[in-house]
C-alpha cells in the first residue's frame, strides 16, 4: 500500500457500517487500523510469486449439505424476538431510498 | 427540448433511431441480468423450505434470520442446478468463493448477502438466440434472495411509506444470477433473449423460470451510440421490469430518453432507473453505489466450492439438448434455416420430436412444420400419430388435399386420432377434376375482363394484387375446395396464351 489510511477513509468506513465514532475516536481507529494495514503491507512485500492464494484458512472443500427439510422455528417464539409486528411480519421503519 | 425522432428499422435486426434533427443514427446497446430462483426443496444455506406462496415467517430458521452463532452449510442440490444451468449456457465451472455484500436494509437480517463476487462458480459462456445472434454470457453465479417487504401507510410505495413490514420466508433462497454481455440491439431481442433463457431453465430443471412469480427477474443495462462508434455510451440500469412488456417498452423509451439527452448536448448520468409501467417511462433511482461500498469480503463461515471433473462430467452427460441444438437437428431434418419462424416455433411448442418422425415417415419438411407453427397450436398436438401427420402431408402433395382441406383434416385428426384418408373421405374432399377447375377460372376471367386487363398487362405489384382477386373468386366459386397452386397455374397459362 502506497499511500497511508486516512482519516477520511475511517469516516467513509464507519459511516457504511452505521457507526457513530467522536474526533478522538477516529483520531485512534485511524491510527490503529493502519498499523494493520501497514502490517499487511510487509507481507506485501515478501516474495510470494510460487505461494497461491489463500481463498480459506482451514484446508478444505466442498461442504455440502442434502436438500432435505430441516424443521424451521415456530413464528410465535421468532416474532416475540421483534420489537414490533404488525400482520405476521416484522415491522421495521420507514424504509428511506431504494431498495438495494 | 424534444428532439423528433423515427423509429424505422434501418437494417437487419438492429434497432435504430434516426433524429431529424441532426441526422443522427443511433444505436441501442442492452445487456440484461437475470436473478432466478433455483428450484430446491430448501434454501441455499439452511433446510428451511423454498416454498413460493407459504403464510409469512414460518420458514425461516437461525440461519436464515442471522442469528448469532449460527452458521450455513451449502445446499449440494444448489450446486448441481447451477451447474447444469452453467453448462446448459456453455460455462466453464470454475472453483468458486462466498462472499459477502454489505449493505443495511431490513430485507436482509443479517445485513449482509452472500453472493459470489470475484470467483463464481460459472463464467465465460454464450447463448444462440433463434434469430441467430449469439449472446455472451458473463458468469452466472450463485446468490441468496433477500425478504420481502410490503410497504405500509403512506402511498403504498417505497417514498412516503410509513413503514414497511418484511417477510423473511425468501430470505436465503437459492438464486443464480446471470449476467450476459451487452450483445443485445433490440427491444425485441431482449424478450427472445429471455424466452430462451426461460427455455433453457426449464430443460435444466434448475428453475420454474414464472416472471409472475419473481422466480425469474430481469434488469436491463441500457445505453445508446451512435452507428459506426466502437466505444460503448454509459448506461442506466432499469429495474422494476415485471413483465416481458415492461421489458421491451422499458427499453425502447430509455434509449430514446437517451438519444434525447445526447442530441441535447447532455450527458448521461450512469444511474439505477425504476419502469414505471403506468406512466410508461422509467425514473431515476438512487445513483449507482460504488461497487467498493458493498465491501465485499470473503465469507468465512463458507469454504471454498472446487466441484471436480467427475461431477462436471456426470453433469455434461446428462444434460437434455438445449433448444438452439434442437432447432439445429430440426432444421437439418426438414431442410429449413435455423432461423425459420417454424423452425423456432416448432421446438417453443415441444413438437419437434413428432415433426422429426413425421419428416422420418417421409413427409415433407416443409408442409410438416407449416401445419406445425400455424395448425397444431392446440391441446392434443403432442399426442398426433407422427405417421398419420406424414401420410396428410403425402395426400397434400399428391395433389389429393388442398392447404385449406388439410388444416380441417388435421384439426379432425388432432381430436379423433383417425386416419387423413378415412376424415377427407367422410368430409367429401376430393381433388376437385382440373377441367373441371379449369372452366371454374375462365368463367371467372369472362365475368372479369378489366380485372383480367390488369392482371395481363399490369405491373408486378398489380399482377399480384389481382393474383389474390382471382384466386379468392375461385375459392370462392369452389367453397375453398380448389388447389390454389392449380389455379394459380391456369391463371398463369391464360396469360401466357393471351399475350
Amino acid at each position: 500500500m502506497s499511500e497511508r489510511l486516512s482519516r477520511d477513509d475511517v469516516a467513509k468506513v464507519a459511516l457504511l457500517a452505521r457507526l457513530e465514532l467522536t474526533d478522538a475516536e477516529l483520531d485512534t481507529y485511524t491510527d490503529q487500523l493502519a498499523a494493520i494495514i501497514d502490517h499487511a503491507a510487509d507481507v506485501a512485500a515478501l516474495d510470494l510469486a510460487d505461494v497461491p492464494p489463500t481463498a480459506h484458512p482451514l484446508p478444505i472443500e466442498n461442504v455440502l449439505r442434502p436438500d432435505v427439510i430441516a424443521p424451521s422455528l415456530d413464528r410465535d417464539e421468532v416474532l416475540s424476538q421483534a420489537p414490533s409486528v404488525e400482520d405476521r411480519r416484522f415491522r421495521v421503519p420507514a424504509i428511506l431510498g431504494e431498495e438495494p | 427540448m424534444s428532439v423528433n425522432l423515427t423509429h424505422e428499422p434501418i437494417e437487419g435486426e438492429h434497432f435504430h433511431i434516426a433524429s431529424e434533427l441532426t441526422g443522427d443514427v443511433w444505436e441501442i446497446v442492452v445487456g440484461l441480468e437475470v436473478h432466478c430462483e433455483l428450484a430446491t426443496v430448501t434454501k441455499l444455506f439452511c433446510g428451511c423450505p423454498n416454498m413460493f406462496g407459504d403464510e409469512p415467517n414460518t420458514n425461516v430458521c437461525p440461519v436464515c434470520l442471522g442469528l448469532p452463532g449460527s452458521l450455513p452449510v451449502l445446499n449440494h442440490q444448489v450446486v448441481e442446478l447451477a451447474m447444469r444451468l452453467g453448462r446448459a449456457l456453455h460455462c466453464s465451472v470454475e472453483p468458486s468463493v462466498f462472499a459477502r455484500k454489505n449493505y443495511f436494509y431490513p430485507d436482509m437480517p443479517k445485513d449482509y448477502q452472500v453472493s459470489q463476487f470475484d470467483r463464481p462458480i460459472n463464467v465465460d459462456g454464450w447463448l444462440d438466440l433463434p434469430d441467430g445472434t449469439r449472446v455472451g454470457i458473463e458468469r452466472a453465479h450463485i446468490e441468496e434472495d433477500t425478504g420481502k417487504n410490503t410497504h405500509a401507510g403512506g402511498s403504498g410505495r417505497i417514498h412516503g411509506a410509513d413503514y414497511s413490514l418484511v417477510d423473511y420466508n425468501r430470505a436465503g433462497v437459492p438464486l443464480v444470477e446471470i449476467v450476459g454481455r451487452p450483445h443485445i440491439r433490440h427491444p425485441e431481442q431482449a424478450k427472445t433473449y429471455i424466452d430462451e433463457l426461460r427455455a433453457i431453465l426449464l430443460a435444466t430443471g434448475a428453475s420454474d423460470a414464472k416472471m409472475e412469480e419473481g422466480s425469474l427477474r430481469v434488469d436491463a443495462n441500457v445505453s445508446v451510440r451512435r452507428v459506426g462508434d466502437p466505444e460503448l455510451g454509459r448506461r442506466c440500469e432499469i429495474k422494476n421490469l415485471n413483465s416481458l412488456r415492461s421489458l421491451g417498452r422499458a427499453i425502447e423509451y430509455e434509449a430514446r430518453r437517451q438519444v434525447d439527452l445526447l442530441e441535447s448536448g447532455e450527458i448521461i448520468k450512469q444511474e439505477t432507473r425504476h419502469w414505471d409501467e403506468g406512466a410508461g417511462r422509467t425514473r431515476p433511482g438512487r445513483s449507482k453505489e460504488e461497487a467498493e461500498d458493498y465491501r465485499y469480503f470473503q465469507e468465512p463461515d463458507l469454504v471454498p466450492l472446487v466441484p471436480g471433473a467427475e461431477w462436471i462430467a456426470a453433469i455434461d452427460a446428462a444434460l437434455p439438448p438445449m433448444p438452439a441444438q434442437r432447432r439445429t437437428v430440426l432444421a437439418e431434418a426438414s431442410g429449413l434455416a435455423v432461423t425459420d419462424t417454424s423452425v423456432v416455433i416448432t421446438v417453443q411448442r415441444d413438437l419437434d420430436a413428432l415433426a422429426l418422425a413425421a419428416i422420418a415417415a417421409g413427409g415433407d419438411g416443409r408442409r410438416v412444420l407449416t401445419h406445425v407453427e400455424h395448425n397444431l397450436s392446440g391441446d392434443g398436438a403432442a399426442d398426433l400419430d407422427a405417421l398419420l401427420l406424414a401420410e396428410l402431408v403425402q395426400l397434400e402433395l399428391a395433389g389429393k388435399l388442398t392447404a385449406t382441406q388439410a388444416k380441417t383434416v388435421l384439426a379432425d385428426m388432432v381430436v379423433s386420432g383417425r386416419s387423413p384418408e378415412v376424415i377427407a373421405a367422410e368430409l367429401g374432399f376430393e381433388a376437385m377434376d382440373d377441367s373441371e377447375l379449369e372452366g371454374i377460372v375462365d368463367g371467372i376471367i369472362a365475368a372479369s375482363p378489366e380485372e383480367w386487363e390488369g392482371y395481363c398487362s399490369g405491373d408486378d405489384k398489380r399482377r399480384g394484387k389481382l393474383q389474390g382477386f382471382f384466386v379468392g373468386a375461385v375459392m370462392k366459386a369452389t367453397k375453398g375446395q380448389a388447389d390454389g397452386k392449380a389455379v394459380n397455374a391456369i391463371l398463369d397459362s391464360r396469360r401466357n396464351a393471351a399475350s
